[in-house]
């Protein structure tokens, strides 16, 4: 039996290695060069790279992103015309009727993976940055890293902007068609997202220092 | 090749959640020291649990496919739209490069990910050596794929937002949509269950 003082927390290794995630290969951590990428020797995968982005960059970049989401909310996306009638959409309005044409299941899945988990996302990453400016971590920073690491894979914004284009090319067919600034904020977001794709938010673990609470 | 260490040998968990490399104290309940993750070896369950969320999500992809997911409504006519019809009207009428997209996105990548998880959970069930490294780079395509399935989903939602023009033209989204989303979400929970480090686990170190 173990003694309880020895508790089940498990004692810390030295921060010194990575653990390659895909199979379980144990590296002894280095310096990247600058543009460098390190690759697991056995499977390939990708262990780190280096960040061309620092910290300022990434806080710049969710402003950026920020103000593109707002623009993207609040514009149409597009118009279509009929006989002097015109239409248009935007995401709330896409969402709205789903739920009402009974496709409920469709209006929560859009509303989650369209705009309230970006949102959480941005919201978490700039306060996150706001103090990772500083070397420090943020009020809530394990909670809030652990969320935006759920988080993750669950917002899908890149895809509604080819959804947009196809749509648009569908009633190009029948109507009239109109691009509205919405898509183009979209658009603005889109790249931001590309820009984003290579960071491994984890690391902010590392480049943030604990403060004794 | 069989030089490098793996952590399961040095008896350390590398945390999903945050990276961090603990000493694996052989507890169910032990968490990560630095976030509070709970700590595993492998994901727990990730064979049963990923064989359940697959099917599952094949049951859900058979009625996807074979009910229309969408209604247009022009002056009295109806018609009903498969995914499969909406590629080929799409083909035919506006745009052959967009059809290939959404056919990439809406058939090609659901049935890949399908087979690809089948396949995966099978040879590391078996203990396969067989290319495991292919095998690994197949799995983070599957990862990186999957959401954009979605495609289908949004587009139907925004021409229903779009197309109101009552009696001249209407759009209406049909229970195969409702479907399809399902299948994609349940997926890609499939495609995270799985544990990519069984594919290198070898016959006797299943737990």
């Amino acid at each position: 039996m173990t003694m309880p003082s020895q508790g089940l927390k498990p004692a810390l290794a030295p921060p010194t290695l990575w653990i390659c995630e895909h199979c379980d290969t144990v590296y002894r951590r280095r310096k990247l060069a600058r543009g460098e990428v390190a690759r697991c020797v056995r499977c390939d995968a990708l262990l780190a790279r280096h960040h061309s982005i620092g910290v300022r960059g990434m806080f710049v970049l969710v402003i950026t992103a920020m103000i593109a989401f707002v623009q993207a909310n609040i514009w149409p996306i597009v118009t279509l015309g009929l006989n002097g009638h015109q239409i248009s959409a935007t995401l709330w309005g896409c969402i709205m009727i789903m739920w009402r044409e009974h496709a409920q299941v469709v209006a929560v899945i859009a509303a989650l993976t369209l705009f309230f988990l970006p949102i959480v996302k941005m919201g978490f990453l700039f306060w996150i940055l706001a103090y990772a400016r500083q070397r420090r971590r943020a009020p809530g920073f394990r909670w809030i890293m652990v969320t935006l690491y759920r988080v993750g894979p669950w917002t899908m914004s890149e895809v509604f902007v080819l959804g947009a284009l196809v749509a648009i090319v569908k009633a190009h067919m029948y109507f009239e068609v109109q691009a509205n600034p919405g898509i183009f904020a979209y658009g603005v977001l889109m790249l931001i997202i590309t820009a984003f794709s290579s960071i491994d938010v984890r690391r902010f673990w590392d480049l943030t220092e604990e403060t004794p609470a | 090749m069989s030089e490098l260490p793996r952590a399961s040998d040095l008896g350390l968990i590398g945390c999903h959640v945050c990276r961090m490399v603990c000493r694996d104290v052989k507890a169910p309940d032990a968490a990560c020291p630095r976030c509070g993750s709970p700590l595993h070896k492998r994901k727990s369950g990730s064979y049963t649990r990923t064989w359940a969320l697959l099917i599952a999500a094949f049951m859900f992809y058979l009625p996807a496919n074979i009910l229309p997911i969408m209604r247009t409504v022009s002056l009295g006519d109806v018609d009903d739209n498969t995914i499969l019809s909406g590629i080929i009207e799409l083909w035919v009428k506006g745009s052959p490069d967009l059809a290939v997209i959404v056919f990439t996105a809406s058939i090609v990548v659901p049935v890949l990910k399908f087979f690809a998880l089948g396949l995966l959970l099978i040879s590391s069930q078996r203990g396969s050596q067989w290319a495991q490294r292919q095998r690994g780079k197949l799995y983070r395509l599957v990862e990186f794929i999957g959401y954009w399935s979605m495609l289908d989903v949004f587009v139907v939602a925004l021409l229903t937002a779009l197309v109101q023009f009552g009696f001249f033209s209407q759009v209406e989204p049909l229970p195969g949509v409702v479907f399809f989303g399902l299948t994609v979400v349940i997926t890609m929970i499939a495609s995270m269950t799985f544990d990519p480090r069984l594919i290198w686990d070898g016959r006797d170190s299943d737990d």
